[in-house]
């Protein structure tokens, strides 16, 4: 081999290498961009729900009630039957079957929505109006575009009559889209059309925000004491080697621990924010430790020196100038960590927030879910429905995590001191 | 009880402050003395002595409060006749009384029930009085002693300072706590599987299946159960599935983040580095939830399809798309890692290459790589070690079935799942297969912990090479 085809061929070589590197960073970019294209195109329909325009006209003879009733009676009053006859007023079934079917265009809720119209305007009886009523999960996923419908029938969860009447709707323009408040304001539930993220929004918000009310003082205190106070002893090396193996032990662990002490000794309520919160905390601890500490150490000595020169004491020094210096530092550091615990589920799961809650948490203290279990509890259900609201689950919880770590990127940067 | 607690001992901290302070201001004028420290640190003193005592009592005693009534009246409810054959029966007629005296219990209330109810009532009622009256016993000890230090002039603010320290100490102590609360928590429950379970039958048992762990009484069972028993924990198969999806994932991470990691040290400008870093480390920061929802629901999937395209029987649950998946969100961990690693090579290394004709891409083969070599290993155990106990990636696209298998296509599960598994829902404590779980657990801990120490070390004897 001459000496210029050698060095062609470790040319190429070095081109070759190149690549592969260039090509690992572009894969990597690439499933970022994957990833977050699949949850946005499973999961931006969720937003939307599908409404059926009918008209109601309420019939005292079914409701037995007058106009200007009480809030009691109204909501003791039987709608069921109102909503039955209307509708088959309007989309005459044959027997009792299609009724049912036809029933089931419309969701479990559609007897309450009528219900509520009422007692907005309790002054309706005799009257008709046209109402929006949300359309039940299958006639939701087949609008949306989710569904196929040139399956033989007995593979379809829609049968040929309930099509017959979904082609009338679009035809008629009776059916439409509408912004999905259900999605924001309710707790989970069985049928896909009526779950939301209320109750996990609530819940996450509790829990980060004990999360926050127990770690954040206590990181800064522990991260004060190790870089300014602290001597150096067996001690102090000592809670620097526990601080640094907590940061990487398993979430998973923790879950362990909060079972056994929270739960089990303690006593404290299973499923519930507080739980949470304390088992957040003490996980996040040590990843806001470090951080902390950087940001202290990043203040030069001079600044101290300054302090005591003075005339001040060391408490002085330390907490009129280093510790308002290294608070930007600390701060994102803080919310990146919370950014953590927002998106944490495993010890969630062990403390029992995969219950099944439809309520809306009003305190700490009551059992509740939380975004990410939310996540992993419907993406364990076999309709077609949860898939969607998964995605959107997910979307809420990426939008979260790109704000926090925002303010975190923005604080650091406006606020942080360059020092050299 | 405890909220009305915590703001009457604010309440009162606070009015010390504004007493303590005007109190020495009036000292020094009409004594015409000089303060040994200004007056708000007398005002912080006082606070500091009124709050803290009373907040550690009331902490304290909510933790144990709970637990002492319990035992109490599982004793009195004993004595009066009820028979519980086990702890959980205990429990369970505790949760009854307690439900009774809530006035939440619909079931029926014998006679047993109604007395311990109200013998709960008094227990509870008489507890509350006495932590009020201690609380405000210790609130008056604290304050008078701390009133009379104050009109002494003493010199407030290094005491304030004292007591200042000290809180920080005992705030980086709880690190501490941490850690010792879970090496308590795993080793109290594994000791007592290991009591039932011998360690080795479980170390090198190649069967794993706790749902068969049908005794309840783990303290009488005959040798033909232990036998049956023996057979439904055996660790093997969990630590090949873990290793096995976790070695998939670093075939992943390892070429794709080593690769972009030298390329971002070596190759890249500023401008596209501080354009791709941030965007791989988004792959860190993404919950591992979604990469299990990603997995679960359109990777296996997928490969399922392509298998059978190809006529192969892949399962959906297998160990490739649970590994693929982990490895990717491993990238930025071994990405970041090493790209930190091989800048702190010195300069002076690469210049020598390069004076005797070495192209950049050999410099970094041949030089850089090898100097850098042992904190790239360090990059890579930390990212095993995260690998390891990832939890929910594995829980959500591996399997449940413990089987001992090297083929990637079809099912496997790991120690985190496992966990779960057995976690989830209604779990009897006292039962080896909820035991089992803590024995996982700890088995977890500890390989996490050496790989992460053999990590560190090796990071940190490369760092100390080249400072």
């Amino acid at each position: 081999m001459t000496k210029e085809e050698r060095l062609k061929k470790r040319h190429q070589a070095e081109k070759r290498f190149r690549f592969y590197g260039l090509t690992s960073i572009f894969v990597a970019l690439l499933f970022v961009v994957i990833l977050v294209q699949n949850i946005f195109s499973k999961g931006s329909s969720a937003f939307k729900k599908t409404v059926i325009t009918t008209e109601i006209f309420f019939d005292q003879e079914l409701l037995e009630i007058q106009n200007g009733a009480s809030e009691e009676d109204i909501m003791e009053a039987d709608f069921y039957d109102l909503m039955i006859e209307n509708l088959i007023k309007a989309y005459p079934a044959k027997d009792r079957d299609e009724e049912d079917e036809l029933l089931r265009l419309f969701s479990g809720d559609a007897e309450i929505e009528i219900k509520k119209a009422f007692l907005k305007d309790n002054n309706l009886i005799g009257k008709t109006i046209t109402l929006d009523l949300t359309a039940s999960d299958d006639i939701d996923q087949l609008h949306k575009g989710n569904y196929p419908r040139d399956l033989p029938e007995e593979r379809r969860r829609i049968s040929d009559f309930q099509l017959v009447i979904y082609d009338y709707f679009v035809e008629n323009k009776k059916i439409s889209k509408n912004f999905n408040n259900y999605f924001f304001n309710n707790g989970d539930s069985r049928d896909p059309e009526l779950a939301g993220i209320g109750g996990a929004l609530v819940g996450s918000f509790y829990s980060i925000l004990i999360c926050l009310l127990l770690a954040f003082p206590v990181a800064v205190l522990a991260s004060i004491y190790l870089e300014e106070f602290a001597p150096k002893n067996k001690i102090t090396d000592f809670i620097e080697i526990n601080i640094n193996n907590l940061a990487a032990v398993p979430s998973i662990v923790y879950g362990l621990l909060a079972l056994q002490i929270l739960l089990a000794t303690i006593q404290l309520p299973r499923s519930t924010p507080l739980v949470a919160g304390i088992t957040l905390a003490l996980m996040t601890l040590p990843r806001i430790i470090i951080p902390c500490r950087a940001s202290l150490k990043a203040v030069p000595p001079s600044i101290r020196e300054g302090a005591l020169a003075v005339g001040a004491s060391k408490f002085q020094s330390v907490f009129h100038h280093v510790v308002p210096l290294a608070l930007p530092g600390t701060l994102s550091g803080t919310i990146i960590g919370l950014a953590q615990a927002l998106g944490e589920t495993a010890p969630l799961i062990l403390i029992g927030m995969v219950a099944f809650v439809v309520d809306i948490p009003s305190s700490p203290v009551d059992p509740s879910s939380s975004l990410p279990v939310q996540v992993y509890l419907w993406s364990e259900s076999a309709e077609r429905g949860f898939v969607e609201k998964t995605s959107a689950t997910i979307m809420m919880l990426l939008t979260f995590l790109i704000v926090m770590n925002f303010v975190a990127v923005y604080l650091r940067q406006k606020f942080e001191k360059r020092w050299n | 009880m405890n909220i009305v607690l915590i703001f009457l001992i604010s309440i009162f901290s606070i009015s010390l402050f504004f007493y303590g302070k005007s109190k020495t201001k009036t000292i020094s004028i009409k004594d015409n003395i000089k303060l040994n420290a200004l007056p708000k640190f007398y005002g912080y003193y006082l606070v500091l002595w009124c709050s803290i005592p009373a907040l550690v009592f009331l902490l304290v005693w909510s933790l144990f409060e709970p637990t002492i009534i319990k035992s109490i009246i599982i004793e009195t409810a004993a004595n009066q006749g009820a028979v519980f054959n086990d702890k959980n029966e205990a429990n369970l007629v505790y949760e009854k009384i307690k439900a009774i005296h809530l006035g939440t219990y619909f079931g029926d209330i014998d006679s047993i029930l109604k007395e311990s109810a109200l013998a709960y009532a008094k227990f509870i009622n008489l507890f509350t009085n006495s932590k009020v009256v201690l609380i405000f016993g210790i609130i008056i000890a604290s304050v008078v002693y701390s009133l009379k230090k104050i009109r002494n002039n003493n010199k407030a603010r290094d005491d304030v300072e004292v007591i200042l320290k000290g809180l920080l100490f005992v705030s980086s102590l709880i690190a501490i706590l941490t850690t010792l609360g879970i090496i308590f928590s795993l080793l109290f429950e594994s000791i007592k599987f290991f009591s039932v379970i011998n360690i080795f039958d479980y170390l090198f048992g190649t069967n794993w299946s706790p749902q068969r762990a049908f005794v309840r009484d783990a303290s009488s069972i005959t040798a033909a159960e232990y036998e049956e028993l023996k057979d439904a924990f055996g660790f093997i198969p969990l630590i090949a599935g873990t290793s096995f999806i976790a070695f998939i994932a670093m075939l992943v991470a390892v070429p794709v983040g080593l690769f972009s990691g030298i390329y971002m040290a070596e190759y890249a400008s500023t401008k596209v580095r501080r354009v791709s870093k941030p965007i791989i480390e988004i792959l860190a920061g993404i919950p591992t939830v979604v990469y299990g929802f990603f997995a679960a629901l359109t990777v296996g999937p997928f490969f399922r399809q392509v298998g059978e395209n190809l006529g192969l029987t892949v399962s959906s649950e297998s160990a490739l798309a649970a590994g693929l998946i982990m490895g990717i969100m491993i990238i930025p961990y071994v990405s970041s890692l090493s790209d930190d690693v091989i800048n702190s090579v010195p300069q002076s290394l690469r210049d020598g290459s390069y004076a005797v004709g070495a192209t950049k891409s050999e410099t970094i083969k041949q030089v850089v790589i090898p100097a850098a070599l042992p904190g790239i290993i360090g990059s890579v155990l930390l990212a095993v070690s995260r690998a390891i106990g990832e939890t929910m990636i594995v829980v959500m696209a591996a399997g449940l079935a413990a089987n001992l298998t090297i083929n990637p296509l079809e099912s496997t599960t790991t120690i985190t799942t496992q966990i779960v598994m057995i976690l989830v829902g209604d779990q009897e404590f006292d039962s080896p297969k909820t035991q089992s779980a803590f024995a996982l657990g700890l088995t977890l801990f500890i390989a996490t912990l050496v790989l992460n120490y053999i990590a560190q070390r090796a990071v940190k004897k490369y760092r100390e090479k080249y400072d």
